[in-house]
Parts: structure tokens; C-alpha cells; sequence
């Protein structure tokens, strides 16, 4: 075994500290705890190991009150996460620690302060599945205890390796993570004594047990995205944007409404109000597919804007090793990163203190690989007991300018199966989501089929053309019939792309109700429309959507629906707005 | 403890020093003393092994190889109490009202964020009167928000108007790189208003160092989250946070760190965020809202593009108006359910509207508007913006949400809004029955 180090502080440059090994050995990537002169100890991490005994340490706290001679502790051990039940629900800052039991020491994200992940009080009802005797190796199914809205899986830690027999096995029963729930042998006969609770380093993927490829769509309730550019469980996404284009907004609403078991937030150095409304909404909304509170299935890690910048690249990693984790439980994981440009930014601020070698726009030159390999943790798993589990990774981009011809976005946009390119154009337009009608595209299969797909995305590029026509020529120049088929992708983008995030039932949008909603905006544009004249044209349409926007503003259960759908039915075929106008 | 004093310099920049010195402490505070006695601030920016780098408040000019550096054994820190009300500071906290000096308590100056836990979900709008803000773009109390404009608008007006016309108990005014007579703008309207004795002024003008700039901001919001802490509503006015970010270019430069985008740093981002994220509405005490001005050409600058993807929506002043578009709060949606039932459709079908209206606006170069429908949104264009871009125009929500409609019943007929048959139902005025607009009937 390694002799830990120890060390002093040499230099000090904001959250890159120089330290000086006295004794022991260093390992690259080491969690390291630096004393101040108050007796705190600041925690950080080994990112460079330098000759003549010089480490590089990025530390996760404020190094103000730091000087030369500060003594340094080495751990031996990577930044890890702490796997085990409890997770669900809770919400942490990119280091693991729970907000809300760090709130009852201090107001203020003090530095120094520690709380254990996970509630060491909390007892769990432990059943076990494996007997004395039976042979085990990292990752073998224990026993079950059941959490929130479902059986977690109670592991041998993934990093144990060869055949290991059970030696103690608890009974059913009430047990903390803190207690032991198993004793096992290895073959020379060294027991390890097991808990509920291990530790894996968050920079290291969990390897997968068969990988298999994302083809099943995911339903994420917001049309534009499950009919024209869909999510597969396993798969990835990326939303660049500009700021202000509706990013954010997108992701809560991903949040809410992904037909995902497990939801994980990474708030990545963004507003910290932003995560709040997450944490605090969430316990009161109940999921439809569960009946549980919505915050049953989510985690939240949060390293906002005014959080000390080391810890952002963490809580990335921290994520998606508790997605992992919870892709090994058999279950479909989403995890929602807001914003990968904020971990990039990061990065940068580190390399630039190290001095490396700048590639464009400064980001560090290996921005691009850290990215592809970020993503490639998403992915299907096929489980040992046959079954699958997912994850899927959503990650969005706030490119400097908004201009996606840069470093990250270039990257992002390698690395991500659907791309879902927010515009400044339609936002300020108030066309929500403000997703890019033609530039944006997916590689995974939509709710709806391949003809209707491309039936849709037809008549967007026609539309798109007639309008730059009309734009040069005048609704005089152009034929009625150009006006109709304009007039029709106006339509299709105003009643089935464009939907209200904040209202309640627009706001969500079932697969049986996609269905139908696709239906009707089929009938709508197969229609022929028999009207003279630009003015009657718009009219016509003008009353079609109105009412479309009515019947969607409505419940399938409420009165009156039905009602709604027949007048819009009658307004297509032109009989209601005939007899309107006479 | 005990101070140390050290005279061997080693290189002196515009706003950075260095000197070999032992025992310092990263961001501690020094002294600059010069020959004749006289003293000016530093701080500790960087170590290494006994070469210590220290930003200098008073600028490097001036500062000579036979000063001595004094280390104060003491964090950067500025006074506290509620005798500060109705003075003015300067950026490194020292009161320049003539004033005699207080004794008062000292707090710690960019200390570290709030828990997020302890933040309440916005919830409460402020009016301001102005209907680009309260109708479509809705202040809401501990908002980050700061008005984007080309330098000369008349930002520092709209400034003052929302803090002295709302029910702030606390102002605290940042003023950084302030032209004297922006400076004496602010102080007249504060004393009009008969605010002056909730009022703190911290203020940085152009004969000032740079370093006394880049601690204004920090020492507002300290002293602003105090009050926040004590229960109080404060409103912090930052003006002008574009030469904020120029200062901490020039200091970053002077360190020789690589720049990121047009000479700025790498943390731009994370510097400015460090400020405006103190804005919150605090579980069990007040809250700190932050109007700021960030001055610009073009959006995409880096200053106005970071600062937008930090504050929680900007408002855009262009030509003495607030835009529509380039507007945004995004806070707006937690209170505008709560106004008026119709506040909320009512601004997106009018802002809907906008945008098509300047899409004829592009076509018109063409020649190709001739169009009755067409024409009709190009009047509504007008009408939009002589009766509601006005930054300076004084209306009640109510009365400006009439007004939007109105302002569609003038141009449009009820289907062509895309409003839901329920509000036109409630809402919509029939002609002669205009309740804000004077009605044209030329139709
Ligand atoms: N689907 C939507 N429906 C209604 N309003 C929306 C929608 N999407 C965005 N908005 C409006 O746009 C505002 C900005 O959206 P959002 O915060 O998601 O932007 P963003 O892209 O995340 O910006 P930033 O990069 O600065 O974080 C919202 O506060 C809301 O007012
Ligand atoms: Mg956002």
C-alpha cells in the first residue's frame, strides 16, 4: 500500500495551489485537504504532479486567508461519490454535500464545512437475496431495500474483483448505510466487511456490464421534440442557445415531464435560483405516471455561478457517476446538464492559471475529448439479470455570442445524437420552444412514423421559403395556392410546435394526445381549401387556429372537449366559418 | 498581531505590484507607504514561495521602488451600521461627503454565497409604472437585472425613477466609472425623492483608481446583504458594470493571464456572476434586488453576453425607448398569473404580434407591402411604440394592460390576435369604448 503524502503550500493563485511533497507518494487526481490557519480544512484535488516534488492542486473552497507553509494532507484517494439509497430526493452541492443540512449549520456555503451524502439515521428495511456460502464478485445483487418509488439494489461494491464467498449475510431488517450488512472471503481468505453504502471515483465510468444502442424514443411531453427531434432512452442531446433563448426553461420542463424513472439536474454553474425553483416546486407536484411527488425520482447537484469554480467539473462527473449507479438498478435514467459550457469555462480558468498551451477561445486543447468522453457514459446497459437499464444525457451549451462556431458547441455537437439549436429569432418571436424548426435534427426514431415526419418537416421548409418570398415579392406576388401551403406551416408551427411550458396542460403533451394532435393537424393540411383571395385565406386559418389553441388549452376529461374538437373539425372542412360569415 | 513591513519592490505596473515577502496571507491587506508618509491600500492577489503580487487601490502611478508595504493582518473588509444611511462612500470604503468617519462595525467584503436552500422562490412584483417593464417584462423583487444601452441613453434616469418610485427601505447605489455629473444626477434625485436617509452612495469616478472601481460593486453588496440579513428590501443600482469589466481586463492583463475573448479573462463570467448572484429574496429575512447598467454597441460583446447569461433578463433601452425584443425578465412568469387574468396572453399575443409586424418591417426595403393586413400591422407598430415604449411614461399595470388592448381593437380584428375566445370575450373594447387610447376612426 501507498504511503500517503504530505506537503506545503508554495504558491497560491486563486484556486491553483502549488504544493511541495515532504513524504509519501502522490497519485494524480487525489483528493488532498489543505489546513488553514483556522483549523479548516479546504478540500481539494491533485491535477498536476510536476518534478522536483511540485504538485498542482485546483482546491474546491476560496483560497482567500491561504499562505506559503499551510500545511497539505494527501487522502490516497480520488474524488469519489457515495452510492447507496437516500440518494433520491435529495439535493447536494457538487461535492456531495446535502444543501439542506448544511443550511442548518450556516446561512453561507461557509468554506470547510462537511456533511455526511447520505443520512446515516435513516433506518432502511434490508432484504436479503444471496445466503451464507454463496459465491459473489463486484456487483452481484445482496439483497433489496426499497426507496422511494422503488427496490434499490443493494451491491458488492463494483471495484471488488475474483469469486468471494459470503461469509455473514443480515437478515431482513432495519439497517442504516452505516452498519454492516455482510461479511465475504476471497480465496486466500481475506474477509471484507460490506454496508449498504460504497464509494466510486467519480472520474472513472463504471464500466458497462453489454452495451447495447439507443433506438426506443423517450416521451418527453414537448411535441416539438417528440415528433420531429426525439430523445432515445441511452441517447444524448445537446440544447445551444443564446442566452435567454429558453434553455433552462426546456430542461425544467424535460424534468418534469420525461417519461424517465430517475431524473439527476446538474445545475452547472448557472443561477442559483434557477435550481431552487427545481427544489422547491418539485415535492409539491405530483408525477402522473407515479402519483408520487415528482422530487421522489430526482437528484439534484448544483454547483451555481457563485460557487467556487473548481467544484463545477466535479459535480459534472458527480452526476453522472450517480446516473451510472442508477443505470445498474435496472432503471431508465435522464441526467440534465445546465450549463457544459460553465464546466468548460472551468476547465479554462484552471488551464489558464497552469499555463498550458491555449487552444481557441483559450479553452484548454483537450476540451473536445473531455466532452466526447463525458457523453459516451450515456448509454443502454444490458444487466446482468437480463434486464435494461438507460442513460440518457441532455446537456445544454451557452456558446459565447450565441455563435454555435465554437469550441464547445463544435464538440458538443461530435458527441450528441440530437441537436436542438435554440434561436434568437424565434424567442424573441415568442415562438416557444424556440428550437430551430430546420436546422435542428435527431439521429433516434420519433413517437410518430418516418413519412410523418418528414410530411411535417416538408411543409416547414416549404413554409419557410414562400415566406422569404413573400418577404421580397409581396402577398401579391405570390399564388394563392404558395399562400395556403404558407398559411398551413404557419399553422402546424403555431398550434403543434409552439407550446406554453408554464400552462398546465398545454405544457404536457401525452403520446396518445401527440397522436391525436398530429391527426387533426394532418386533416388540417391534406385539406384542400377552396377560398379566393389572400385575405379570406388568413381568415379561414385565422379561425382554425384559434380554435386549435382553444382545444389545447383543454383537459381530454373536461367538458366541453369533445365539443371543441368537432367545431375544429367543422372549421377544416369549412362548413361552421361559411355559415359564421354569412 | 503583528504588522510587518517590507521595502524591497520588485516591479511596480499600472495596477500591481510585486515584493518579496514571508508570513503573507492570500487576499490579506496591505498598506502602500510612501516616502513623505502618506498611505494608500493594497491587497494580496497572488503568492509564491516570498514573490507576493498585490493589486494596488491607488494604481501603480506614483507608487515608487523606496515605498514600503505594510501587511495589515486582515482581510479586505468595510464598515457597517445604519448611521452609513444618506452617506456617501468612496471604492475603498472611506466616507468623501465630508462627513466625519464612523465607528462601526467591520463586515467581510465578497464573502461567500447564500445557501441556496435559503433563497425563497421570487414572488413578488414590483411596479414601477413603466408598461415595457410591468406589462411585459415584470420586475420582481430580488431580481438581477440590468439595463442594456448604448453609453448616453438615458439609463441612469430610469435607474433612479425605479428606485425612488418603488418601496425599496434600503438604496445603495454602485456607481463605478461615474462621470461627475451622472454622480450629482443621482445624489439631486435622491434628495427630490426625499430618499436620502435610506440611502447609501459608494462611488468610483474617473479621476479614481481602477482597483477602487472594481471594489465598489463588492462593497455595496456587503453592506446591501447586511441589510438583507436585518429583514430590509434593499435595492442595489451597479452603473456601470461594462467599466467594471474593462477594470478587471486591465488588472488581468497587467498579471499577463491569457485572455479569453477580446482581451477579457477567463472568468469574466465567474466574476460577474460572484456579484449579481447576491441578489435573493432570504428565508426569514429581506432580499437584495440588483438593477445594473451594462453599456454596449453590440450584444454580443463579451460584457453584455456574459452578463446575460447570468441576470435573470436584461431591459433594452435603444433611441431613448425600452424594446420589446432584446427585453427580457425572466422572473416574469412567477407573478404575471397573479396580476390580471388576461396579463400573461395579453403580452404574448401583443409581442407576437410585434414580431410580425417587424417582419413587414423587412419586407418594406423590398417595396413589396401593399397589403391591407400587412399594412395594418405596421400601424400597430407605431402605435406600440408612442404609446408603450416610453420608458418615461407613468401608467398603473391596469391601465397599461388596457391600453394593449385597446391598442390591438385599434388596428385588428378579434380573430387575427390569437387570443382565446374567453378573454376577447372579457376584455376586448368595442369601438368607442377605448378606455387609454385615443381612438382614430378612419376604418
Ligand atoms: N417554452 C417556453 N414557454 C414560455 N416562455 C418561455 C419558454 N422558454 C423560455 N421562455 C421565456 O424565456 C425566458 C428565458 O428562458 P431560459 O431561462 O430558459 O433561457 P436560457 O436559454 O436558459 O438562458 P441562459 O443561457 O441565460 O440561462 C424564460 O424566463 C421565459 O420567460
Ligand atoms: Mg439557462
Amino acid at each position: 500500500m501507498m504511503q500517503k503524502a504530505k506537503g506545503k503550500v508554495v504558491s497560491v493563485n486563486e484556486s491553483l495551489v502549488g504544493a511541495l511533497t515532504t513524504e509519501g507518494s502522490v497519485m494524480n487526481g487525489e483528493v488532498a485537504y489543505i489546513i488553514i490557519e483556522d483549523g479548516k480544512r479546504l478540500k481539494s484535488e491533485v491535477i498536476d504532479v510536476k518534478p522536483n516534488d511540485i504538485v498542482y492542486l485546483q482546491v474546491f473552497e476560496d483560497t482567500g486567508w491561504m499562505k506559503v507553509g499551510n500545511l497539505v494532507e494527501f487522502s490516497g484517494l480520488p474524488l469519489a461519490v457515495k452510492l447507496g439509497p437516500g440518494i433520491l430526493g435529495s439535493v447536494t452541492d457538487g461535492l456531495q454535500n446535502p444543501l439542506y443540512e448544511l443550511a442548518k449549520k450556516e446561512w453561507f456555503l461557509e468554506r470547510g464545512l462537511v456533511v455526511e451524502p447520505l443520512d446515516i439515521t435513516v433506518k432502511w428495511h434490508f432484504t436479503p437475496s444471496v445466503q451464507k456460502g454463496d459465491l459473489v464478485t463486484g456487483g452481484t445483487v445482496l439483497g433489496s431495500v426499497p426507496e422511494k418509488l422503488f427496490e434499490h439494489k443493494i451491491f458488492v461494491p463494483f471495484s471488488i474483483q475474483g469469486d468471494h464467498t459470503i461469509e455473514q449475510i443480515a437478515p431482513e431488517g432495519e439497517y442504516t448505510v452505516d452498519e454492516p450488512i455482510a461479511v465475504i472471503k476471497d480465496a486466500v481468505g481475506k474477509s471484507v466487511e460490506l454496508k449498504m453504502v460504497f464509494e466510486w471515483p467519480v472520474k472513472k465510468p463504471m464500466p458497462f456490464n453489454e452495451r447495447s444502442v439507443p433506438i426506443d424514443p423517450m416521451p418527453t411531453g414537448i411535441r416539438i421534440l417528440d415528433a420531429l427531434f426525439p430523445i432515445a432512452y441511452g441517447g444524448t442531446a445537446c440544447n445551444p442557445g443564446p442566452f435567454g433563448a429558453g434553455k433552462t426553461v426546456l430542461q425544467h420542463s424535460l424534468a418534469r415531464h420525461s417519461q424517465a424513472d430517475v431524473v439527476i439536474i446538474a445545475a452547472c454553474g448557472e443561477r442559483a435560483g434557477e435550481a431552487v425553483e427545481v427544489f422547491k416546486d418539485f415535492p409539491e407536484l405530483i408525477d402522473p405516471r407515479t402519483g408520487k411527488s415528482l422530487m421522489d425520482r430526482t437528484y439534484i447537484v448544483g454547483n451555481t455561478s457563485s460557487m467556487p469554480v473548481a467544484a463545477r467539473e466535479a459535480s459534472v462527473y458527480m452526476a453522472t457517476t450517480v446516473g451510472e449507479y442508477y443505470r445498474k438498478q435496472g432503471l431508465n435514467v435522464l441526467i440534465l446538464a445546465d450549463s457544459t459550457s460553465r464546466w468548460a469555462q472551468a476547465l479554462r480558468e484552471t488551464s489558464g492559471r497552469k499555463e498550458e498551451i491555449p487552444g481557441p477561445e483559450a479553452f484548454p486543447m483537450y476540451i473536445s475529448t473531455l466532452i466526447s468522453a463525458f457523453y459516451d457514459r450515456a448509454g443502454i446497459e444490458l444487466l446482468p439479470d437480463g434486464k435494461t437499464g438507460s442513460l440518457s444525457i441532455i446537456g445544454t451549451v451557452s456558446p459565447a455570442g450565441g455563435n454555435f462556431d465554437e469550441p464547445v458547441t463544435q464538440a458538443t455537437l461530435l458527441s450528441t445524437g440530437a441537436f436542438w439549436g435554440l434561436s434568437r429569432a424565434l424567442s424573441d418571436a415568442r415562438k416557444y420552444p424556440a428550437i430551430d424548426r430546420i436546422d435542428s435534427n435527431s439521429k433516434y426514431p420519433s413517437l410518430l412514423n418516418r413519412e410523418e415526419v418528414n410530411f411535417l418537416l416538408e411543409l416547414l421548409r416549404d413554409g419557410k421559403t414562400i415566406a422569404s418570398n413573400i418577404i421580397l415579392m409581396g402577398e401579391k406576388g405570390i399564388t394563392d395556392e404558395a399562400y395556403i401551403r404558407h398559411q398551413k406551416a404557419e399553422l402546424l408551427d403555431a398550434v403543434f410546435l409552439q407550446q406554453n411550458s408554464f400552462h398546465e396542460v398545454d405544457g404536457v403533451t401525452t403520446p396518445d394526445r401527440l397522436r391525436a394532435m398530429f391527426d387533426m393537424v394532418k386533416e388540417i393540411i391534406d385539406a384542400t381549401v377552396g377560398i379566393k383571395g389572400k385575405e379570406g385565406i388568413r381568415s379561414h386559418f385565422n379561425f382554425i387556429r384559434l380554435a386549435f389553441l382553444d382545444w389545447n388549452y383543454m383537459k381530454p376529461d373536461e367538458e366541453g372537449f369533445e365539443k371543441q374538437k368537432m367545431k375544429l373539425v367543422n372549421l377544416v372542412k369549412q362548413r361552421e366559418h361559411v355559415a359564421e360569415n354569412v | 498581531m503583528l504588522q510587518k513591513t517590507y521595502e524591497n519592490i520588485d516591479s511596480i505596473g499600472r495596477a500591481i505590484l510585486g515584493i518579496k515577502a514571508k508570513g503573507v496571507h492570500n487576499k490579506e491587506l496591505a498598506e502602500v507607504i510612501y516616502p513623505n508618509g502618506q498611505k494608500a491600500f493594497a491587497q494580496v492577489i497572488a503568492l509564491d514561495g516570498d514573490q507576493v503580487t498585490l493589486q494596488l487601490f491607488g494604481g501603480g502611478f506614483g507608487v515608487s521602488t523606496d515605498c514600503k508595504i505594510r501587511f495589515l493582518g486582515k482581510p479586505v473588509q468595510v464598515g457597517f451600521s445604519d448611521d452609513m444611511l444618506g452617506r456617501v462612500y468612496s471604492g475603498n470604503g472611506q466616507p468623501i461627503d465630508g462627513g466625519p468617519e464612523l465607528l462601526s462595525d467591520m463586515i467581510r467584503v465578497a464573502g461567500p454565497s447564500i445557501n441556496p436552500v435559503k433563497r425563497l422562490i421570487p414572488k413578488d412584483m414590483i411596479r414601477t409604472g413603466v408598461p415595457m417593464i410591468d406589462v411585459f417584462n415584470t420586475l420582481v423583487r430580488s431580481q438581477k437585472i440590468p439595463i442594456f444601452a448604448k453609453a448616453g441613453e438615458p439609463y441612469n434616469r430610469l435607474l433612479a425613477n425605479i428606485a425612488t418610485q418603488t418601496d425599496a427601505d434600503v438604496i445603495i447605489i454602485g456607481g463605478v466609472g461615474l462621470k461627475y455629473d451622472e454622480f450629482h444626477y443621482f445624489r439631486q434625485r435622491i434628495e427630490e425623492a426625499g430618499s436620502k436617509n435610506k440611502t447609501i452612495m459608494f462611488v468610483h469616478t474617473h479621476r479614481d483608481s481602477i482597483v477602487e472601481g472594481l471594489m465598489v460593486p463588492d462593497l455595496a453588496l456587503a453592506v446591501a446583504e447586511q441589510f438583507a440579513l436585518q429583514g430590509k428590501n434593499v435595492f442595489v443600482l451597479l452603473s456601470d458594470m461594462t467599466q467594471w469589466s474593462d477594470y478587471l481586463r486591465q488588472v488581468a492583463n497587467a498579471q499577463d493571464q491569457i485572455p479569453a475573448n477580446q482581451g477579457y479573462p477567463g472568468d469574466l463570467y465567474s466574476q460577474l456572476a460572484s456579484r449579481y448572484e447576491k441578489a435573493a429574496d432570504i428565508e426569514g429575512a429581506g432580499s437584495l434586488t440588483i438593477l445594473g447598467v451594462t453599456t454596449m454597441d453590440d450584444v454580443t460583446h463579451p460584457v453584455p453576453d456574459n452578463t446575460g447569461y447570468i441576470t435573470e433578463g436584461q431591459f433594452y433601452m435603444k433611441d431613448g425607448y425600452l424594446e420589446l425584443f432584446g427585453s427580457l425578465s425572466r422572473l416574469k412568469q412567477q407573478v404575471n398569473d397573479r396580476t390580471r387574468p388576461d396579463h400573461r396572453s395579453i403580452m404574448n399575443a401583443m409581442a407576437r404580434l410585434l414580431s410580425e409586424a417587424e417582419e413587414r418591417v423587412k419586407a418594406q426595403k423590398f417595396g413589396s407591402v401593399k397589403d391591407d393586413y400587412s399594412l395594418r400591422l405596421l400601424d400597430y407598430r407605431k402605435t406600440f411604440q408612442t404609446e408603450l415604449m416610453d420608458p418615461f411614461r407613468y401608467l398603473e399595470l391596469e391601465d397599461a394592460l388596457d391600453l394593449c388592448w385597446d391598442t390591438l381593437a385599434q388596428h385588428f380584428k378579434k380573430e387575427e390576435v390569437g387570443l382565446s375566445s374567453k378573454l376577447i370575450e372579457a376584455y376586448w373594447p368595442e369601438k368607442g369604448k377605448f378606455k387609454i387610447l385615443k381612438e382614430m376612426t378612419h376604418e
